[in-house]
Parts: C-alpha cells; sequence; structure tokens
C-alpha cells in the first residue's frame, strides 16, 4: 500500500485539482474527516468550509469549498464541490456581499425549493466569512 | 445576353458573401474549440455524480420511500420538455433538427392525452414550436451561451424546474438536447431528468460500478439525506451537461454550414466568371466583325 492517497477536487467546469498527498481533512457533513491511505470506503455530504491538506504534519494547501460531496476509497479521496477557492484567494468585501445577498434572497423567497436554495446559500456565505477570519 | 456590369456586380456580391460565411467558419471553429474543451473538462464531474447516484439509487432499488426526485410522484400525466436549442441561426439543420423532435414529441404525448408544457432554452428553439403549440411554451431563455455555457445558469435553471415541480406543474421532465457526437455529426438526444432514469447512466457507469459498488461504502450521513442533497444537484449537473453539448454541437453545425455555404460561393464564383468571360469575349468578337465588315464595304 502506498503512503499518499490520490485527492481529487472536482468542479463542475473542470477538475480543478489531482494530486498524491500524505493526509487531506474535509469538513463532512456530520464533522470535519481526516483521510489517510487506507480509509474505508465512504459517500458523505461535504459542507462549506476548509479542507486542508497536510504534508509532513503540516498544512500545505488550504482551499474553501462551498459543499457538495466527497467518495473516499482506500486509495482515493474525490471531493465534487460547486465552488472551491484558495483560501488566500479569498475576498473579505466579496464574502461579506454574497453574505448579504444571500440574507436577502431568504427573506425574498417564497416557495419551499427557493427558500432551501437560499438558505443553503447563506450558509456557504457565513463560512465564507468565516473563512476569511481564519 | 446577360450585361456586363450587371455580372461584375454579381461576382462581387457572392464573393463579399464568401467572405463573410468563411470568417464565420472561422469564428466556429475557434469557438468549437473552446466548447469541447469546457465539455471535456466537465466530465468528471458529472461520472463521479453518476456513479455516486447509481451507487445510492441501487440501494433503493424496489424500496419504498425513495425520494420523488429519483422514483417520481407515481403519476404520467403533465409533462414538461426542455428544449435546449441556439440563439442565433445559420447553423444547418441544428435547430430544424430539435424542433422537428420536439413537434413531434409534443404530438406525441397529446394524442395520448396527456398535458405538455415546454420551456425553451435559446430563442430558435422557440421559433420552431411556437407556430403549432404556441399555447405549450411557458417561457424563454436566452443569451445562455453568450460566453459559452455557465453553471450558474444551469444551477437556477435547475431551481426554478424543481419548484415548478414541488408545486405539482408537472410529473415528468424532459430535456431534448442535441448530443455532440464529433464537428460534423449531432444526435438529437432526449434525457428523463425527472424522475431521473438510472438506467440511461448504467452503461457509462458501469466499468466504474462493477469495482466500486463492489466495495460497500459507508454512508454518512444517512443514504436518504445523501441523496436528498444528491439529487438536486445531479439535475444542475445533468442540465448544464445538456448545456455543454448543446453549444459544442451549435459550433460544430455552424462550422459544416458555413464550410459549405463557403465552397457553394466559390463554385458560383467560378461559373459567374466564365459566363462574364465568354460575354465579354463574345462582344470583342463582335466589335471585331463590325471592324472588318466596315473595311470590307470600303
Amino acid at each position: 500500500m502506498s503512503d499518499t492517497v490520490l485527492f481529487e477536487l472536482v468542479s463542475p467546469a473542470k477538475l480543478l485539482l489531482s494530486e498524491e498527498v500524505e493526509m487531506v481533512v474535509v469538513p463532512g457533513g456530520e464533522g470535519d474527516f481526516g483521510v489517510l491511505p487506507g480509509h474505508t470506503p465512504m459517500l458523505t455530504t461535504v459542507r462549506p468550509g476548509i479542507i486542508d491538506i497536510y504534508e509532513n504534519d503540516k498544512v500545505v494547501k488550504s482551499i474553501f469549498v462551498v459543499g457538495g460531496f466527497a467518495e473516499v476509497s482506500e486509495e482515493r479521496c474525490a471531493v465534487l464541490a460547486e465552488e472551491a477557492i484558495a483560501v488566500d484567494e479569498l475576498d473579505r468585501d466579496n464574502a461579506e456581499a454574497r453574505l448579504q445577498k444571500a440574507t436577502d434572497a431568504l427573506n425574498a423567497a417564497e416557495s419551499d425549493v427557493a427558500k432551501q436554495a437560499a438558505e443553503r446559500e447563506l450558509r456557504a456565505a457565513e463560512a465564507m466569512v468565516a473563512a476569511c477570519d481564519a | 445576353m446577360p450585361n456586363l456590369k450587371d455580372l461584375k456586380i454579381r461576382i462581387d456580391s457572392v464573393k463579399s458573401t464568401q467572405k463573410i460565411t468563411s470568417a464565420m467558419k472561422m469564428v466556429a471553429a475557434a469557438k468549437l474549440r473552446k466548447a469541447q474543451l469546457s465539455a471535456e473538462s466537465a466530465r468528471p464531474y458529472a461520472e463521479r455524480m453518476e456513479t455516486m447516484v447509481a451507487a445510492l439509487a441501487k440501494s433503493f432499488d424496489g424500496v419504498d420511500g425513495a425520494p420523488e426526485l429519483l422514483a417520481g410522484n407515481g403519476k404520467d400525466e403533465k409533462h414538461l420538455i426542455v428544449l435546449v436549442s441556439s440563439d442565433r441561426g445559420l447553423c444547418g439543420g441544428f435547430n430544424a433538427n430539435i424542433g422537428r423532435f420536439a413537434r413531434n414529441k409534443i404530438t406525441e404525448l397529446r394524442a395520448a392525452g396527456k398535458s405538455v408544457k415546454v420551456l425553451c432554452l435559446g430563442r430558435k428553439g422557440r421559433d420552431q414550436v411556437r407556430r403549432d403549440f404556441g399555447d405549450a411554451i411557458l417561457d424563454t431563455v436566452e443569451d445562455l451561451t453568450k460566453n459559452g455555457a455557465q453553471y450558474n445558469d444551469a444551477n437556477n435553471l435547475a431551481l426554478r424546474i424543481r419548484t415548478m415541480y414541488e408545486e405539482g406543474e408537472f410529473d415528468v421532465c424532459t430535456v431534448i438536447y442535441n448530443k455532440f457526437i464529433s464537428a460534423i455529426t449531432q444526435e438529437v438526444t432526449p434525457l428523463q431528468v425527472i424522475p431521473f432514469a438510472v438506467a440511461q447512466i448504467e452503461d457509462t457507469a458501469k466499468e466504474a460500478q462493477d469495482d466500486e459498488l463492489k466495495a460497500l461504502y459507508e454512508y454518512e450521513p444517512s443514504e436518504e439525506e445523501i441523496l436528498e442533497d444528491l439529487l438536486p444537484r445531479n439535475l444542475s449537473v445533468q442540465i448544464f451537461r445538456a448545456m455543454l453539448e448543446s453549444f459544442a454541437s451549435e459550433q460544430g453545425a455552424r462550422m459544416a454550414a458555413m464550410d459549405n455555404a463557403t465552397r457553394n460561393a466559390g463554385d458560383m464564383i467560378n461559373n459567374l466568371t466564365l459566363t462574364y468571360n465568354r460575354a465579354r469575349q463574345a462582344a470583342i468578337t463582335n466589335e471585331l466583325i463590325e471592324i472588318i465588315s466596315g473595311a470590307e464595304a470600303l
């Protein structure tokens, strides 16, 4: 068994990242989880938050994702994210504008589906603002 | 005998038409490359999503309580057709084919006593359907592919379709789009998105399935919850993919059509030039005869 795991980050538009990493920590729907080689196969939701890629017990890359799914197998961890931004490139003003917009959308939402979508967007924006502070 | 000046004007006008068509061909070729690239780079996401849906759907096989987006609401009365076409013409049979297919489908469904509504993406598709089934058209979304297909647009559309579904405006939703086969061939393809037909994707996902479905997944949270989250996104992805394919097809069709037009214009210029030269020669001969016979008469 190799001592790295293939981490793939995919957005609807393209494959953003595909590289061998030692460990990756993903914000799962039920709490953060770390993926090391030989992880048991798992399907899970991903909440908005930061994915950390570790090398030699240090974070070498942090990426903010706006929710999605993760598929983990023994030698692979694939995260399907609707949006992904490197944490260094996050822009606080942008995030706050988005938060404002999401709040407005939630207040304006009438149907259940629209409300759900707005709530999801709100959570994403909140996480984005929080990620800026981190 | 056509007038020399008229012929000259005619030739010039065909020449400038040829310039336009060959420029359009080159623009379409460049856009096609870009469209193909974005269609290809969107594939990994869609494929993984399909594998996940297939894996989850399997665990609901024949079990009650599957989410409605997957299993349907048990009715088959009201149909929604999402017609993906282009905003611009001059792309050969691209819009005509999809329009014809849609009209046949509507006629068929209506004959079976179902009600049909159409949501048009792209102006040209609406024009195709409007004459016969103007009452069925709900709305037309334009300018979707101005800068290539955007996931955000697909997402908004999916949201709108889901809202309509929740409100019971339709039972079955089918997306009709031109599937990209190669630069010169497109295939009109119906894709049922609500309820999502897993059988359709089984072929593509089969290999992956064999390998991965055997490995039992752990689900976190439960299967139902993941599926609830996954299916709406899957809808967006399917629509996004239809948009990408359709955009690539459109450029391919336009490239082929403009290539033909350029070639036809070339043929026409050759013919006209031949006629022009002949007419010129005839005029010269005529003048010569006049001069010679005038000289002889002296």
